[in-house]
């Protein structure tokens, strides 16, 4: 029952999507939507105004190169977001008829890696010609991204005719990480919010999904080797991710060649792992007496370390991605200051009174840690700002806003470390009107410094705390300003007129609407073609 | 460590009484503790007149439990019944166990037996209830009925980890402070489909709004299926079905009936009319440039603009469409809209110049006073009567007395108090919607400002005062549309819901965020995308879990030939979730059978 009613309701949705191409011009629409232009703005772009049918019962994708699961799945998915659902006997039909196109031929050089990774090739060239549409690329990775391309390039003119233009493409990303932070912990998300969410990043070309677990309020992540942790950290029992919801959350993100890199905020941050862990957090004082509240975790106890490589050698197992984020943000050393084994501590190793250096010592017990179970590691800029020496692999992610921006990126790369920038990009921070540009004019590059130091800024992310957001407005939230920042890591740094970026935006949108996601409005009056929530039968 | 002592207080306090909070808010940083006092669960929203709580409570058994009434001919009646028998189901519970009493039924005595065709503007919307031995709500109306049976739904809660349905000894006199508690929802800068409208008819009648104020139509489209003038909608609305058929918005009235909800449309003239002119350009001024009709001039006035208010044949047409519109809309009311009619195209218009020489018009106030007269006396031809926008009568123009203005204005130089002290000195009645524009959106706790927004709060007398006849919410859809209309709106205009219906000295708005998170909770649970106020959860539910799709769930099952508002919503509300459920599915199967 439950089945017949899922498809049920699945044709209904196809129906949906797929009812009517019809989209009339009209002034009074603040922005008009381009049609069948990509997003993010390819590196080289150039169309002709030949233009090919396509019927959607004879096309197919093929493989002529390289294949695996990740393509193959690819393939169905994208005829499916392309076409909808089509009959299920394909008719027959001639080889090849003048202006039409059966096929695109996906020709991958290397073979598929399993699991995407910084620094992947994801460039690939795409030609739509008389002679046939050829997408070629190195990896499996490039494949998906010039699908991706493909599919925003076909329209729909009736049922089963779509038509796409004579196309030359070359394109590969700017940046190398182009990442999404999500936050689990101030509100929880369901892993059917945070799939949506990932397969809206796979319509932007993202390919970091940031995830932020865990936090002060929650504790959702259901550790194997501490089951308490969750048990007593989350909000209640139905608000955790299951190892069995992370692993497939892992593979969805893989299939659509996300990486999913887990973000284990220490030393602050952590009130609801102490929960938990007897001692880890370090215990405050008012005047000389213990006053029943928990600082950051305890960095002059051994058994933290203890804990820690414990919990960091069962995350390394978890996540295949090679790098964990490791927070380090905003850690408040008021009640450090107020324990006295702390100061006892703090004497013993020198340290005078400079708190940075305890927080120092910390990270870079925490950090070795991490590298003894052969991860890589990125922190929040705080680490650095206060002093700290790391490990010169490390990636700092630079949040603050302000000078912060540009001083945070010279230190840092004047250290040496590889950077993100994320400060300019807090979608949570919302406002009225028509605020993307803002996102789109933030570039990472806008700093003075050496060419050297540029080439160490391997890109951004996109960050919604979750104070204010749940599974009720998160996508439509995100959606489509994340967007946004996707063209600013993926396209060429001279891509920057956001006037001219708005009709593609706007078409941007609508094709998400017609995907399925609530990607709201952000250009003011107008309309989709199929509006969000209509709800019509075939 | 504070988060901990409170939950640990409030573990304690809980388990002497054994209740349980149906929804939990929690810090933004541990230095930043929670002020104001905890609500205990089944707090009411918005909080009534008088509330009479106990510590003993009856068990509430949910399959056979039933309402009773003497006017179950009345489909209002029996409508609500329906719906909070639905919710009521709700929560999973197990058999009985407990030595409370059962509470088995609520009987619901209506003196007025009639059972009304519309609720109108000056409806008794006041009942008193009470839970006890024996449980009763008593109204004057069917209207007071279904507020007291909103309130009696919001009083039951579930114990924490618990499978029992409780509700405490209660007793509660209630009434609103205001008789118009609106929220306005403009579908003509997007469109908003139906399912979604009346989802917020519902997520309305929990928060105890009675208009549905629905700017139908302006510049940008005109969505609204006219009968006798068709080509308005088929040239201006967006798209052929971006439009609301005679069928709709009977669907959207009737389902506002059943809720005690009255629908205002508003047909906003002489301005704001680009998307009637698509069809009938001839309704609207030429603007003149370079001394020719039919011109714009960038920055002052477009190539045409603004209600002829020179040409008889505008008028005529009005009086058609008016004629039309009161037809279709039952209310007593129309908002005639009147707002930023700017008077540049008027100016350029040698036409309009001669117009007003011929007629001895020597300002353009007058000019607007004079189409403003003339419309209003179409309408009251009709017996209805109107709602304006403040700005005719700020600029001085004399509407008739009986006008409803509604003070849109105000801002931190000019505070919306100065335009309600000079409308209300005037002798209008006033609705305020100033501080209340809820698409304006901002980081963080907006909603408190919202709270904290008094309609009385102006320099005026006691009678001018009493003027203000209430207040509304407004969601202008520049940036909005289905995608983000609902979680924007809620509950954030449930903190507006309070401020027009609770007493003038409910005002702690640190104790109020406990009670409005159980009631974003509610809504939540009841299927209404309704966003956190702070960070926290929802017990054991939250929008999108599967189980949690609130009373938009069992309709879609069967066919029910009436088909009510719920599955229609339901079955749209869930499409992208099974859109996306389904490939996600499909993809990981694939990928396992390789």
């Amino acid at each position: 029952m439950a089945r017949t009613f899922a498809l049920f309701h699945f044709a209904c949705i196809v129906g949906l999507v797929f009812s009517n191409g019809e989209y009339r011009e009209r002034e009074t629409v603040s922005v008009t939507a381009s049609n069948g232009m990509p997003w993010p703005m390819p590196q080289q772009y150039s169309s002709t105004s030949d233009t090919f049918t396509i019927n959607r019962n004879a096309f197919k994708f093929r493989a002529t190169g390289q294949s695996c699961d990740i393509l193959s799945s690819a393939f169905f998915r994208y005829q499916t977001i392309i076409f909808g659902f089509r009959e299920e006997v394909l008719k027959f039909h001639s080889k090849f008829k003048a202006g039409s196109l059966t096929e695109l031929d996906v020709n991958v050089k290397n073979k598929c890696d399993q699991y995407p990774y910084l620094g992947m090739d994801e460039s690939y060239n795409l030609t739509i010609s008389s002679s046939g549409a050829t997408l070629n690329s190195n990896s499996v990775w490039g494949a998906l991204r010039g699908i991706e391309t493909f599919s925003q390039l076909v329209l729909q003119q009736s049922k089963d005719m779509f038509t796409v233009n004579g196309t030359t493409i070359v394109d590969y990303p700017r940046f190398q990480h182009r990442g999404l932070l999500l936050d689990t912990s101030r509100h929880f998300l369901d892993v059917s919010i945070i799939k949506q969410n990932l397969l809206a990043m796979s319509q932007s070309k993202f390919n970091v999904f940031h995830w932020h677990i865990v936090d002060d309020q929650s504790f959702p992540y259901t550790s194997n080797n501490f089951p308490d942790m969750a048990t007593m950290g989350a909000y209640d029992s139905k608000h955790i991710y299951t190892q069995d919801q992370i692993a497939e959350i892992i593979e969805f993100a893989r299939i659509l060649g996300i990486r999913v890199i887990p973000e284990f905020d220490s030393p602050g941050h952590s009130q609801s792992w102490g929960k938990s862990i007897k001692d880890l957090l370090t215990k405050c004082y008012s005047s000389g007496k213990l006053n029943g509240q928990y600082g950051p975790i305890d960095p002059s106890l051994e058994t933290s370390y203890g804990f820690l490589s414990k919990f960091f050698a069962e995350i390394a197992k978890v996540f295949p991605d090679h790098y964990v984020h490791l927070g380090g943000d905003e850690v408040n050393f008021d009640c450090w200051k107020s324990n006295p084994n702390i100061t006892a501590f703090m004497k013993q190793k020198d340290f005078g009174t400079d708190y940075a250096k305890l927080e120092e010592y910390y990270m870079q017990r925490l950090l070795d840690i991490v590298s003894g179970v052969k991860k890589g590691y990125m922190i929040w800029q705080e680490v650095v700002d206060n002093g700290a020496k790391v490990n010169p692999d490390t990636i700092v992610e630079v949040w603050k806003s302000g000078f912060h921006i540009e001083l945070s990126i010279i230190t840092c790369t004047f250290r040496g470390y590889k950077t993100l920038l994320s400060s300019c990009w807090y979608l949570s921070d919302i406002s009225y009107g028509i605020d993307w540009p803002k996102y789109y004019n933030c570039d990472p590059h806008n700093f003075i410094g050496t060419a050297e130091q540029k080439k160490l800024v391997i890109g951004g992310e996109t960050c919604m705390w979750g104070e204010y957001v749940d599974n009720t407005n998160v996508l439509s939230r995100t959606w489509p300003r994340a967007s946004v920042v996707a063209e600013r890591l993926w396209s060429a740094q001279n891509v920057k007129d956001a006037n001219a970026a708005a009709p593609r935006l706007e078409e941007h949108r609508c094709r998400m609407i017609k995907r399925g996601f609530p990607a709201e409005a952000v250009n003011g009056p107008g309309y989709c073609s199929q509006e969000y929530s209509i709800h019509e039968p075939v | 460590m504070a988060d901990h002592m409170v939950v640990r207080l409030t573990a304690c306090f809980f388990w002497m009484f054994p209740l349980a909070l149906e929804a939990k808010l929690t810090y933004i940083a541990i230095r930043l503790p929670l002020k104001g006092e905890q609500a205990a669960p089944g707090a009411p929203w918005p909080l009534p007149r008088t509330w009479t709580k106990s510590t003993t409570r009856l068990m509430v058994d949910p399959t056979n439990f039933r309402f009773t009434s003497s006017m179950t001919y009345c489909d209002i009646v029996t409508s609500a019944f329906d719906r909070y028998y639905r919710i009521l189901q709700l929560e999973k519970t197990s058999s009985l166990s407990g030595p409370e009493q059962v509470m088995t039924s609520l009987s619901v005595d209506i003196a007025d037996k009639t059972c009304p065709g519309y609720p109108d503007p000056n409806m008794d919307e006041s009942y008193n209830l009470t839970i006890g031995s024996t449980s009763r709500l008593t109204s004057a109306t069917v209207w007071g009925a279904l507020r007291g049976l909103e309130t009696f739904s919001q009083l039951i809660y579930k114990e924490e980890e618990g499978h029992q349905l409780f509700v405490n000894k209660t007793q509660i006199i209630d009434q609103p402070r205001f008789h118009y508690r609106g929220i306005m929802l403009d579908t003509a800068r997007h469109f908003l489909p139906m399912p979604i409208l009346l989802k917020n008819l519902d997520a309305m009648a929990y928060n105890k709004f009675n208009v549905f104020h629905w700017h139908i139509v302006d510049d940008q489209s005109f969505p609204y299926e006219s009968v006798e003038f068709p080509t308005l909608t088929e040239k201006g609305a967006y798209g052929p079905k971006l439009i609301y058929t005679q069928e709709n918005v009977k669907h959207v009235i009737d389902e506002a009936r059943l809720r005690g909800i009255r629908v205002i449309p508003e047909f906003d003239t002489p301005g704001h009319t680009q998307s009637w002119g698509k069809a009938f350009r001839s309704l609207l001024t030429p603007c003149w440039e370079d001394g020719k009709p039919g011109v714009a001039k960038p920055n002052y006035h477009g190539a045409y603009e603004i209600m002829d208010p020179s040409r008889d044949s505008t008028y005529t047409f009005m009086e058609k469409f008016i004629g039309e519109v009161v037809k279709v809309f039952p209310d007593q009311y129309l908002h005639l809209g009147m707002d930023e009619s700017y008077p540049a195209c008027w100016k350029s218009s040698p036409n309009i110049t001669s117009f007003m020489k011929e007629n001895n018009i020597s300002t353009y106030v007058q000019l607007m006073e004079l189409y403003v007269t003339k419309v209003l006396d179409i309408v009251e031809r009709t017996n209805k009567s109107y709602v304006i926008w403040q700005d005719p009568i700020e600029d001085g123009t004399k509407a008739k007395p009986d006008t409803i203005v509604e003070v849109w204005r105000g801002n931190s130089t000019v505070p919306w108090q100065h335009y309600m002290t000079r409308i209300a000195s005037q002798g209008y009645k006033t609705i305020l919607s100033s501080c209340w524009y809820l698409n304006y959106i901002s980081y963080g706790q907006d909603w408190r400002k919202y709270y904290q927004c008094e309609p009385q709060n102006f320099t005026g007398s006691a009678d001018q005062h009493s003027n203000v006849i209430g207040g509304e919410a407004c969601v202008w859809a520049e940036y909005i549309d289905g995608t983000n209309i609902l979680s924007t709106l809620w509950p954030r205009a449930s903190a507006v819901a309070e401020r027009l219906w609770s007493s003038r000295d409910v005002t702690d708005v640190e104790s109020a965020k406990f009670r409005l998170d159980q009631q974003r909770c509610r809504m939540v649970r009841r299927g209404i995308p309704a966003k956190p106020i702070l960070d926290g959860y929802c017990g054991d539910y939250e929008f999108g879990f599967p189980e949690s799709m609130g009373i938009y769930k069992q309709e879609t099952q069967e066919e029910h030939p009436n088909t009510s508002a719920g599955s229609l919503v339901w079955s749209s509300s869930s499409l992208t979730f099974t859109l996306l459920l389904i490939l996600a599915q499909k993809i990981v199967r694939i990928f396992y059978h390789l």
